[in-house]
């Protein structure tokens, strides 16, 4: 755990430039991830979860852009790189895979045609070598009859199949780090539960670092090491995933917790949070959950700082709930 | 126990045919053996609901749910079988009587985006049906829906707005509201809270709890998560590639499920409580509709498939009181 980690984030923050005014997506987000971790990064629509991974991969398109921060990976800063740079890098040693697999596929292309020039766009291999990683990557992330598979077009396969190519497309240079962009939301419970299955393997066998951009609380408790809470632009509550879910310490991540139905009594009401997400144009100063918080108070016109509530275990709210001591 | 149920499907089977087109037909005469393609969404189901119950109605996509609820509401005619309301038989009865049952069954669809006419104003979506069918009268109106508004938690004054100026949570509230007016007892539910954020299904599904305690209301619950169904239901069906392959008291299936399909379902879910979970995979993909296998559709996916699941599909029988089951496993001797 000495090792620098594969990626650091540093006060991030990208906004949007509308007509309407500007629209602060990710506004002062920072983490990090290491080898062979698994980090949550758990939010509601507009929290700003999926803008933060776009930034990650250079991928914000005007009017938007990144306005502060720095994203170091393996310890060197991201921000403002040139489009060759990104070239580079994504696909290569950053890949990200989305919730619907065809924004990654090309539909008329077979799938080995797509797979060969993703290998040989980073690395100077002939054709017959890069068809061998190819039909590999399919083989690992469970794809069976792989030689066959390859000669298919992307509308033979199933939606599961499809979301396991493009994994394995995103993984056939080694990247360093993966972003997983709700790669499991269009897919059935079974199926998901094979996705998820081969995601925790792949983080454990080849030590790469990996983010998953969820709203499911309950698959970032059986995938991840570590969980960010994001809200309204905001990382509010960043810690291990056994802290923040069972430990919640931020009003907001307790709330949404509580949101669960298995969290609660069968039949019974559930615990919920007043209102809804406030819209990012014209979000209030100071703490943007407070007009949904029970606890809110004039302390929280201004926006609080991240403090840390345990090891590890940071929070962004004057009023942390208790935590139980370990 | 044996009250008649409020609505009762029995050997309910749809089928979706896609004809031959001309060419098609051309090439058959010619001796081409072009065959139309037959999807059996719905083999054989019977199911029954009875007043003030809920039941959950889960399954992965293409199990034919939907189609379940569709038939259930009336808006889908079924191939084969009967629909049964009170005991009577509902295609048998004169328009005017079928009408009034029709009623009563209400549905709410999962897109609060795609089910609410973008054109029309709030108060005419969820005043047009009771205007229509009598319930109330033209001066009346007004007053009604914003009642009917106040409700479901939305702010009459809202009235005159059109279903963009909305969020996800509030047009489902819309569409609720709009299903509520015309005083129906039977709810069907298909994927209601399935497009919404987390905080957000929490307070749509705490108003469908309030709503059943002050109307009496009876629910089918239409869903593919399994977290939601286990808070709301009484009971819960589960569906496989358009058969039931399990019927249970929502407690009893959660502990002890029978059917090798449902403990792959509950299995592979992952929960909150877990940590570093294994998400035990079931192998293979859900078989498409248009072929489904022989025998059991779950055999080709099932750990204790025998040879006798590839030849007969087990029927559903009751394996301890109200429980069902649609495996061979319970009959190995």
């Amino acid at each position: 755990m000495t090792a620098a980690p594969t990626l650091a984030v540093e006060h991030l923050r990208t906004h949007f430039f509308t007509r309407a005014g500007v629209v602060k997506a990710v506004d002062d987000v920072s983490f990090t991830v290491n080898r062979g971790e698994v980090l949550g990064l758990v939010g509601e629509s507009g929290s700003g979860k999926s803008i933060t991974g776009f930034s990650l991969m250079g991928l914000v398109d005007p009017p938007g852009r990144i306005v502060d921060g720095r994203i170091l990976f393996q310890g060197q800063d991201l921000v403002g790189r040139s489009e060759a740079d990104w070239r580079r890098l994504r696909g290569n040693r950053i890949a990200m895979i989305f919730q619907d697999p065809m924004m990654t596929l090309n539909p008329v292309l077979r799938v080995d045609t797509q797979m060969i020039e993703t290998i040989q766009a980073h690395a100077d291999v002939d054709r017959q070598s890069a068809r061998e990683r190819a039909r590999a990557a399919l083989a690992q992330v469970g794809i069976a009859s792989p030689d066959e598979r390859l000669e298919a077009y992307p509308h033979q396969f199933s939606g599961g199949m499809r979301q396991r190519v493009a994994i394995a497309i995103a993984l056939l240079n080694k990247p360093d780090l993966l972003i997983a962009d709700e790669p499991t939301t269009a897919l059935d419970v079974t199926i998901q539960g094979q996705i998820l299955f081969e995601a925790r393997k792949l983080a454990r066998e080849t030590g790469m670092a990996m983010i998953w951009i969820t709203h499911d609380l309950a698959v970032v408790g059986g995938l991840a090491d570590r969980v960010c809470v994001m809200y309204a632009g905001r990382v509010v509550e960043t810690g291990s995933t056994t802290d923040v879910l069972d430990h919640p310490a931020h009003p907001y991540t307790d709330g949404l917790i509580g949101s669960v139905p298995s969290r609660n009594r069968r039949g019974q009401p559930l615990k919920q949070i007043p209102g809804m997400t406030p819209s990012l144009l014209d979000l209030p100063p100071g703490c943007a959950f407070r007009d949904r918080c029970g606890y809110a108070d004039s302390r929280c016109g201004v926006s609080p700082e991240t403090e840390d509530v345990g090891p590890g275990h940071g929070v962004r709210c004057h009023h942390p709930l208790a935590t139980v001591a370990a | 126990m044996t009250p008649v149920p409020m609505l009762e499907l029995r050997g309910v089977s749809k089928r979706f045919v896609k004809g031959l087109d001309l060419a098609q037909k051309m090439a058959n005469l010619l001796g081409a053996g072009e065959r139309e393609e037959v999807v059996h969404a719905l083999d054989h189901v019977s199911l029954a609901v009875n007043e003030r119950e809920v039941v959950g109605l889960v399954g992965e996509s293409g199990c034919g749910k939907s189609t379940l609820g569709r038939i259930a509401a009336g808006i889908m005619e079924p191939s084969d079988g009967t629909r049964l309301w009170l005991g009577q038989e509902v295609s048998g009865l004169p328009a005017a009587a079928a009408r009034r049952i029709e009623l009563k069954i209400q549905m709410i669809f999962q897109d609060p985006f795609a089910s609410l006419n973008p054109r029309m104003r709030v108060a005419d979506i969820i005043g047009e049906a009771p205007l229509a069918h009598g319930i109330v009268t033209r001066g009346e109106a007004s007053q009604y829906v914003a009642d009917t508004m106040r409700r479901v938690g939305l702010d009459p004054e809202f009235a005159r707005r059109y279903p963009h100026q909305f969020s996800g949570g509030q047009r489902q509230r819309i569409g609720i509201a709009r299903a509520l007016a015309v005083k129906p007892d039977f709810l069907i539910c298909d994927e209601s809270v399935a497009a919404l954020d987390v905080s957000i299904q929490a307070q749509i599904l705490n108003l469908f709890i309030r709503l059943r305690e002050e109307f009496a209301l009876t629910y089918l619950f239409i869903s593919h998560d399994l977290g939601v169904v286990e808070h709301l239901s009484d009971r819960v069906v589960i569906m496989y590639l358009g058969r039931i392959v399990e019927i249970a008291a929502t407690e009893e299936l959660f502990a002890k499920p029978n059917h090798p399909y449902t403990q792959a379902l509950l299995l592979g879910v992952p929960r909150l409580e877990a940590r570093n979970q294994d998400f035990a995979p079931v192998a293979g993909e859900i078989p498409s509709p248009l072929d489904p296998p022989p025998g059991c559709h779950f055999h080709p996916r099932c750990p204790h498939a025998m040879p006798k699941c590839r030849e007969i599909a087990p029927e559903l029988v009751e394996i301890a009181p109200g429980r069902m089951s649609a495996c061979h496993l319970n009959h190995a001797a």
